[in-house]
């Protein structure tokens, strides 16, 4: 493409390219006289990373040569797109503009798609949705219970567009924002746009935006710098770097906007070396911003400059937090600094430096283009607009899902989720990851916002949202993100490294059946303790799931340490193996087990020595009739 | 490695560095680089990013420990990984692991003596929709359990 020499330019261009998705858009007319007839198609393919885990790069190319050896390639386009979301479902496909919604497609379906769907114009039912309750197959995604209840405003072109070029982008409405940004408006009133919206960061923090934004404008230097926070360290959240691999322009093109806002120059997005897909579609999008003029030296014929680099991760859940990021990004150990001074002063080589989260980025083109009373009028008092959650775990519709503030937990786990998966007990939901705390059953209607989630022991994090039921233990669980901080924390302060080893070792000890009350009582100090003296928010945040179960799981919590027992039955060292009456005396498990402590006469109930037994699970292999329990 | 490419990897190393436009802050950028040349960052790699980017090499060393991404231990041919991420975890990843060690014989973060399979775990690939996932090398298993073991083995068997 060529460089934009101007505003107006890309407005024409923009007016241009108009056209390029209508296909895609939903369109009744379009849909009804498509049905059954030979016409213009357009397919999109999801080209995330759990899609493409599955396959998706197959179903393109498979779908690539059916369309060509049919002599369908003048009038049908096949391409990928960014996450749908509904990972659960994947990989998708789907067809417009008749608006079908393909799920859990496999390379080999390409062929029945072209034959059957493309060329004689036969929806196929096998690969539609079904409505788990209902058993009605659903053709349209959203009729879908899953997206119903949806509001997509940072994923608004994830599922849409093809990330990989620019102009699907600028078609719709791409560089807009920038454009009237850098020539219509002056640096305070985009802050105070900003500020009016209501945006607060999304990384988990919840700090508003604007002010962010004006702190860094407040400050003079000859450099100050903007970085785009990808570092998505909460294992099992994939929100940001879905946003980067389907939607990558809307990160720059904001990342602009705020380097216009503050006076930065140059821009940095510190980003996983674990995302190599996000890696490869951020270079392609900045690579074509740069050719278009929408990126570098006086963009669209103004006096403002931008340009954009990206530095690699290199595994480290505290380089989430901005000044051990910024720590990194210098190539130094990612160890958090003291603040005050913020970076907002001095950050990046000691310049003034604002660094926003990539869905909170994505997020302000849209605003801008809409307005900040559009904004605001979406969410609750205190917390404007949506959140992405990546929700996952033991629920059915596992995926990426983007509510507004103030949607219900319930609402999220079991309209959009569609509930328990096998039709199991709710327990409880983890928000936060890492740093958040466990919500049960009890709190299910409570509307999410940042203070609403503070206010019932967790937080609402970078939008981890994991679902669990009756089969998870709660001091496993607690275990987990444990050993997860500990191996990630830092070391440099030491109530994080040394505090959160011991809490380790006492939930250990409890999960082992050596637990004793003191130990209860002394979790919940040194908890407490380390949260009021750490250094960074990893540490300070680090005994939230300890803290958090005692708090709604006390029962099973004295289950391990009086009674011990596990009552989720997870915890291997207070599992107990019995023989049932269906034993029929075989003798096959006593011969082999390893201590001997099986004992009992042939065709005669068998007994196990509880005292002796090491829980190896060889009777249960053994054992022809399924007569070993373990309990 | 054969000590040609070997020291043919270090005039690539050596050309990279050279190019960077400064070489102030560009350590873990270095290191990724090396990594990917070399497949691991040995003591001998260490010392000479050190020496070229004239830095101390145990600073280097500092920042090789400190990023989970870099090995200073050689891998195996097949690198076995398990999703430890929470998605996966819930969902029984921790007994897929326990199978990969008693079936191979090595713990977590360690390389069977034929040098053929690294087993090491990692934290959200981001296919929590497969969950609970395995990948080894670039290849992604999904909805993998305790019985498919043997089978993943068996796909990379000599």
């Amino acid at each position: 493409m060529n460089k934009i020499n101007t505003f107006n330019e890309l407005k024409e261009i923009q007016n241009r390219y108009n056209t390029l998705l209508g296909m895609r858009k939903i369109n009744e007319e379009l849909e009804k006289t498509s049905e059954g007839n030979r016409c213009s198609r357009y397919l999109s393919i999801c080209g995330g990373t759990g899609c493409k885990s599955a396959q998706s790069d197959e179903i393109l190319a498979n779908l690539q040569k059916e369309i060509a050896a049919n002599g369908l390639t003048d009038e049908v386009t096949a391409a990928i797109t960014g996450c749908f979301g509904f990972c659960e479902k994947g990989p998708i496909v789907k067809v417009s503009p008749d608006n079908v919604f393909y799920v859990n497609v496999k390379p080999s379906d390409a062929e029945e798609i072209v034959k059957e769907h493309l060329l004689k114009g036969n929806v196929i039912e096998r690969l539609l949705f079904e409505e788990p309750s209902s058993k009605i197959k659903v053709k349209k995604q959203e009729d879908m219970p899953f997206y119903k209840k949806q509001v997509r405003i940072a994923l608004r072109n994830c599922g849409l567009i093809n990330p990989e070029d620019i102009k699907e982008y600028i078609a719709e409405d791409g560089y807009l924002a920038l454009g009237s940004v850098i020539t219509e408006m002056s640096q305070d009133d985009i802050i105070k746009l900003m500020i009016d919206s209501g945006l607060r960061g999304r990384g988990g923090g919840g700090f508003p935006t604007g002010k962010k934004w004006a702190f860094a404008k407040m400050y003079n230097a000859d450099q100050k710098y903007i970085i785009c926070n990808a570092d998505e360290g909460d294992p099992g959240a994939f929100m940001d770097r879905s946003i980067l691999e389907g939607d990558p322009h809307s990160v720059l093109e904001a990342m602009a906007i705020a380097g216009y806002s503050i006076g930065a120059s140059i821009g940095c997005i510190y980003i996983r070396a674990e995302y190599p897909l996000a890696i490869s579609r951020l270079r392609t999008a900045i690579g074509q911003a740069r050719e278009c003029g929408l990126l570098g030296k006086n963009i669209l014929g103004t006096d403002f400059s931008f340009d954009i680099e990206i530095k690699y991760g290199a595994g480290a859940f505290v380089c989430g937090e901005e000044t051990a990021l910024i720590q990194s990004i210098e190539g130094e150990r990612g160890e958090p600094t003291n603040k005050p001074p913020f970076p907002a002063q001095s950050g990046l080589w000691n310049k003034p430096t604002c660094v926003n989260n990539v869905e909170t980025l994505a997020n302000i083109p849209a605003i801008i283009n809409k307005g900040a009373a559009w904004y605001s009028s979406i969410g609750t008092a205190t917390s404007k607009g949506t959140k992405v959650f990546a929700l996952a775990g033991k629920i059915n519709n596992v995926g990426l899902v983007e509510v507004p503030m103030g949607t219900t937990l319930r609402e999220i786990i079991f309209d959009i989720g569609g509930g328990i998966k096998n039709g199991r007990e709710f327990k409880a939901v983890q928000t936060g990851g890492p740093s958040g705390g466990c919500i049960t059953a009890e709190f299910l209607d409570t509307p999410i916002d940042y203070e609403s989630l503070s206010a019932i022991g967790s937080m609402m994090g970078s939008g981890g949202m994991i679902v669990m039921d009756e089969d998870n233990c709660m001091i496993d669980i607690a275990k987990f993100y444990l050993e997860f901080t500990v191996e990630e924390s830092c070391g440099k302060c030491s109530p994080c490294r040394i505090g959160n080893k011991r809490l380790l070792e006492m939930l250990d000890k409890i999960s082992k059946g050596n637990g004793t009350k003191e130990d209860l009582h002394k979790l919940k100090s040194l908890g407490n303790t380390i949260k009021d003296t750490s250094l960074c928010g990893l540490g300070q945040t680090a005994p939230n799931p300890v803290l958090s179960t005692i708090k709604y799981f006390l029962n099973e919590y004295e289950a391990h340490i009086y009674d011990k027992t596990c009552p989720a039955g997870v915890c291997k060292n207070l599992l107990r193996y019995n023989i049932t009456d269906k034993c029929i005396g075989c003798t096959k498990c006593a011969r082999q087990c390893p201590v001997n402590c099986i004992s009992g006469k042939v065709k005669t109930l068998h007994v196990i020595d509880q005292d002796k037994c090491i829980k190896c699970g060889a009777c249960q292999t053994a054992c022809p009739v399924n007569a070993i329990v373990k309990k | 490695m054969c000590s040609n490419c070997l020291s043919e990897n270090f005039i690539v190393l050596e050309n990279f560095i050279n190019d960077l436009p400064s070489k102030e802050g560009a350590l873990i950028e270095v290191l990724h680089k090396a990594q990917g040349l070399f497949g691991y960052l040995p003591q001998e790699v260490q010392a000479f990013v050190a020496e070229k980017l004239n830095i101390p090499v145990s600073k280097v060393y500092g920042v090789v420990t400190f990023y989970s991404y870099f090995t200073i231990k050689p891998r195996g041919e097949y690198v076995i990984n398990v999703c430890m991420g929470t998605a996966c975890f819930v969902r029984g990843s921790g007994d897929v692991l326990d199978e990969f060690q008693k079936k191979l014989k090595v713990k977590n973060g360690e390389t069977t003596d034929n040098g053929r399979f690294t087993l090491g775990s990692l934290r959200c690939v981001g296919a929590c929709g497969l969950a609970p996932v395995v990948t080894v090398n670039d290849k992604v298993y999904g909805h993998v359990t305790v019985d498919q073991v043997d089978k993943i083995l068996a796909d990379y068997a000599e």
